[in-house]
């Protein structure tokens, strides 16, 4: 038997399996050398990994749209990241005055709720909008024709609030409920990144609770594991999606607050690369599966945020986090090439070739 | 609720009511009114609100609107059901255009009252003034309506011409907006003898085209479509012109006549928009052959060019980080072969990864190449934010490209050069195997084509043409910055490659000119470039998923000879 693999083996396997073992000791090298500099203290490792968490929630919830488009349509919802952003903007738009009529400060949990609200419904909306002009046209064209739609619209989302609202990044009011730190025992995190990954989370178990216990849940389940089969049972492919669509494009507006309330600032650029970063989040636990999805966002966060500590300090390069990005990409090609089906495993019908 | 519904005689049926229901009025209307609105909000009407279309009669501004309701009432008389009452049609679409201008009317009169301008940032207290042309509420949305009514019963009217009609009066419109638009460029190209410039005085002024001037333009086009389409003159001239087979080929021998002419024959400003249009047709053939022929999607692709402009400024340039002083001719084939070989190594991991899957992957690994130059660590070599400045021009001998003409003439060569190994490669054995693998990979390989070999030869070769623009663009630009080569680049790539067509080389040509050149024209457009490319991209693949020159589709040989 092992005859008949050499036999089958190629010079691109052998280029493949060398990739791995490079990347494995250029990992560990990395580490050993960053654990035994020691040159960060149990403070600094807080700050990473609760800003790594932060992130992750983030790309958590991006995470989620994307699988949920793919799981029924196979297709990279490019536009998901600038769904994103016009949540952002939307929660920006709602808080700007209600922080200078003084709601804010008066009733915290009314105005967060009512940015929410609005950031989620305003995503949602544009979500489908982009599905119905941009992606059911297309639905039975093959080849690169879809993607191809998807690029344009991300662009067109993206200019167009360029247009709208101007190409300088907007500051996003205080909110003194977020201010300062919170101490957990021995640790001391910023306020604003525990109340994100608290209500991101919250977002998540919502979801859970729409996919498994709702109808329509079952419907995106169902379409998700056999559209036709899906179709023969009475489900409406169609409303399916524009409800995936829909939900998915809240749960993108959510994360859009939430990361205006971690870094204050909204620009128009915001989405593209992070809807990237959360296909990769996507891929990464596995595409099509919802905890995958959930899971691969934590992962990415935390891989981005302690990596540049955790193993490139270890080669002496300065300003490690410059870097973080490749990280990033890097474990999102990785994965494309030696595990596309992630680490949670896909839940296709039909792998992709 | 129809409009048409009391008196309709027996034979018409039910099709006049169901067009012109209230809701097919009312969400023809409702679009094009959103549309309008569009176009106010995200900035586009005041990006172009200075620009003359027709000095002292439109702007650009107000014929965009304008042509928003006109093609709404166009599309709303295009519909089937038209056919059967066209009267019925231009009053319907009256009705839908003064919807139109009513939203539109709305917004703005929104806008006004409560000061938006924190939200939409285009809205000045002028812009909205203009929109209201001074009078009262009621007035102006009255006049906006009527306005909104008349244009979309115009283009319905238009819609419902007969073709003899219709198509000269088009043809007149196109040219004046054309003359208009882009009335710097044609009164550059007019300027350059004595005979043509008496025209050119005669069309123009220094802001644009002057109202007599569209006059003569669109009755000279208008003239011009109608004796094409008159029988007696098509025989007529058909004598004296070359049959259908030449007539290709004389507009393509006249189109190189003209690119070539063009960086002498007109100024600097116009030579530099051909130096770059030409960088792009050269990315556009790399692309072309690794997505249009073999099929793979690759938007890492700024990242070959970005090897080629480094390598040459490492090579070249005058200052410290250079790693040799060469000259520009020695470094081109270093250039190019480095960028062949990081096209190498970006195919060999992603060999096994195939559709959007790919596009991804690829695209992180030009992130990964852009944030690698930029970042600190490689400083020391590359330059970091700071890039590699004093790049020397290339010389030929004692003689030195300086001008942008030279350097136009440079990149128009290095075009050359790539577009005959493009074809060459495409008509070949190479080629064909690249259609095998884009049609179906799997079947290919069952049919005994080395989908590694053939893979990685097209990433490696539409690398060099990337590498090759790339070695041009350092030697034009004399400095190189990592800002310049940013994820767009690639998408500007793909989108030039999906309007002129994915396969076709001649498709690039003109896909360059139109996304590439006409933002460089105009000025104000150069903003909303980006915008106006996913517009561009959706509506193509919308419309003409072939693109503007499509690709000849492959045909195979019939002699019987192996292929």
């Amino acid at each position: 038997m092992l005859r008949d693999w050499l036999r089958r083996l190629t010079w691109v396997d052998l280029f493949l399996v060398a990739l791995r073992i490079a990347v494995l000791l250029l990992v560990s090298t990395g580490a050993w050398g960053s654990l035994r500099e020691a040159r960060y203290s149990a403070e600094h490792w807080t700050y990473f990994v609760g800003f790594g968490l932060t992130m992750g929630a983030i790309y958590a919830l991006l995470a989620l749209g994307f699988t949920m488009v793919y799981g029924i349509l196979r297709l990279v919802n490019f536009a998901h990241g600038e769904v994103f952003m016009v949540g952002a903007f939307a929660a920006y738009f709602t808080a700007v005055p209600l922080s200078s009529s003084g709601l804010a400060a008066g009733m915290p949990l009314l105005a967060a709720a009512v940015m929410l609200a609005c950031a989620m419904a305003v995503a949602a909306g544009v979500a489908v909008g982009v599905e119905r002009i941009a992606y059911r046209p297309f639905r039975r064209a093959g080849g690169y024709a879809p993607l191809i739609t998807a690029i344009g619209a991300s662009f067109f989302l993206q200019y167009s609030a360029r247009g709208m609202f101007g190409p300088r990044s907007r500051a996003f009011p205080e909110i003194a409920m977020l201010n300062g730190q919170v101490t957990i025992g021995a640790m001391s995190l910023p306020r604003a990144q525990v109340a994100v990954v608290l209500a991101a989370v919250l977002v998540m178990a919502g979801l859970w609770l729409i996919v498994v216990r709702t109808r329509m849940g079952k419907a995106m389940r169902a379409v998700s594991e056999d559209q036709h089969a899906a179709i023969l049972m009475g489900i409406d492919p169609d409303r399916v999606v524009v409800f995936t669509f829909a939900v998915g494009g809240a749960i993108a507006g959510a994360a859009g607050l939430f990361y205006a309330l971690t870094f204050k600032q909204v620009v128009f650029y915001m989405g593209f690369f992070l809807g990237v970063k959360g296909f990769a989040a996507a891929v990464l636990g596995g595409i099509g599966n919802i905890p995958g999805a959930m899971l691969g966002g934590f992962l990415l966060g935390l891989a981005e945020s302690t990596g540049p500590a955790l193993f490139l300090e270890g080669f002496g390069i300065d300003s490690p986090y410059q870097l973080r990005d490749v990280i990033a990409y890097a474990m999102l090609v990785m994965v494309l090439v030696f595990r596309p089906q992630g680490l949670l495993g896909e839940r296709l019908a039909v792998k992709r070739a | 609720m129809a409009v048409a519904d009391v008196e309709t005689p027996p034979g018409a049926g039910t099709v006049a009511p169901r067009l012109f229901s209230g809701r097919t009025i009312l969400a023809s209307g409702l679009l094009a009114g959103v549309i309008g609105a569009y176009v106010v909000l995200a900035g586009l009407y005041a990006a172009f609100a200075e620009r003359w279309l027709i000095v002292e009669l439109l702007t650009v501004s107000q014929a965009l609107l304008a042509g928003t309701a006109a093609v709404a009432g166009w599309r709303f008389a295009g519909r089937d059901a038209a056919a059967a009452a066209p009267s019925f049609a231009v009053a319907g679409a009256a009705l839908a255009g003064a919807v139109a201008g009513l939203v539109l009317g709305a917004v703005v009169l929104f806008a006004a009252s409560y000061n938006l301008r924190w939200i939409f940032v285009s809205l000045s207290p002028p812009l909205l003034a203009g929109l209201r042309f001074g009078l009262s509420p009621a007035a102006s949305l009255a006049v906006l309506a009527g306005a909104g009514a008349a244009l979309s019963a115009a283009g319905a009217l238009c819609r419902r011409l007969p073709r003899g009609w219709r198509r000269p009066l088009l043809v007149g419109l196109g040219a004046v907006v054309a003359a208009g638009l882009f009335s710097s460029l044609v009164q550059t190209l007019l300027s350059t003898n004595a005979v043509t410039a008496r025209l050119g005085d005669l069309l123009y002024v220094y802001d644009g085209l002057l109202s007599s001037g569209a006059a003569l333009v669109f009755a000279v086009a208008v003239v011009g479509a109608a004796l094409r389409g008159w029988p007696a003159a098509r025989s007529g001239v058909g004598r004296i012109m070359p049959p259908e087979r030449w007539r290709r080929r004389i507009v393509v021998v006249f189109g190189i006549a003209v690119i070539v002419a063009m960086p002498v024959a007109t100024n600097q400003f116009i030579a530099q928009v051909m130096t770059i249009v030409g960088l792009y047709v050269l990315m556009g053939f790399g692309l072309n052959i690794e997505l249009g022929l073999a099929g793979l999607l690759d938007l890492g692709f700024v990242a070959f060019f970005a090897v080629g402009a480094y390598t040459v400024a490492l090579l070249t340039a005058n200052g410290a980080l250079a790693v040799a002083h060469l000259t520009f001719w020695e470094a081109l084939p270093v250039a190019m072969a480095l960028a062949a070989a990081a096209g190498f190594v970006f195919g060999l991991p992603v060999l096994r990864v195939r559709g959007d899957y790919l596009a991804v992957a690829t695209l992180g690994l030009g992130e990964i190449v852009r944030v690698l130059v930029l970042s600190d660590m490689l400083k020391p070599a590359l330059g970091g934010s700071q890039g590699i400045i004093d790049i020397p021009r290339p010389s030929i001998g004692a003689f030195t490209l300086a001008s942008p003409v030279e350097i136009a003439y440079l990149a128009l060569a290095a075009c050359a050069a790539a577009a005959w190994c493009a074809w060459r490669m495409q008509h070949s054995w190479l080629g064909r195997r690249w259609l095998a693998v884009r049609e179906d990979e799997d079947v290919a390989q069952a049919l005994g084509i080395d989908l590694v070999k053939v893979k990685l030869l097209a990433y490696t070769i539409g690398a060099a043409f990337a590498g090759l623009a790339g070695a041009v663009f350092a030697a034009m630009a004399g400095a190189v910055f990592p800002h310049s080569f940013q994820l767009l680049v690639s998408i500007n790539v793909l989108a030039l490659l999906v309007v002129g067509g994915i396969g076709s080389f001649a498709g690039v040509v003109i896909g360059s000119l139109a996304l590439i050149g006409t933002p460089e024209l105009l000025r104000e457009f150069g903003e909303f470039r980006y915008l106006a490319y996913g517009i561009v991209m959706v509506a193509m693949m919308r419309a003409r998923p072939g693109g503007l020159w499509p690709a000849a589709p492959h045909r195979p040989r019939r002699e019987g000879r192996d292929g």
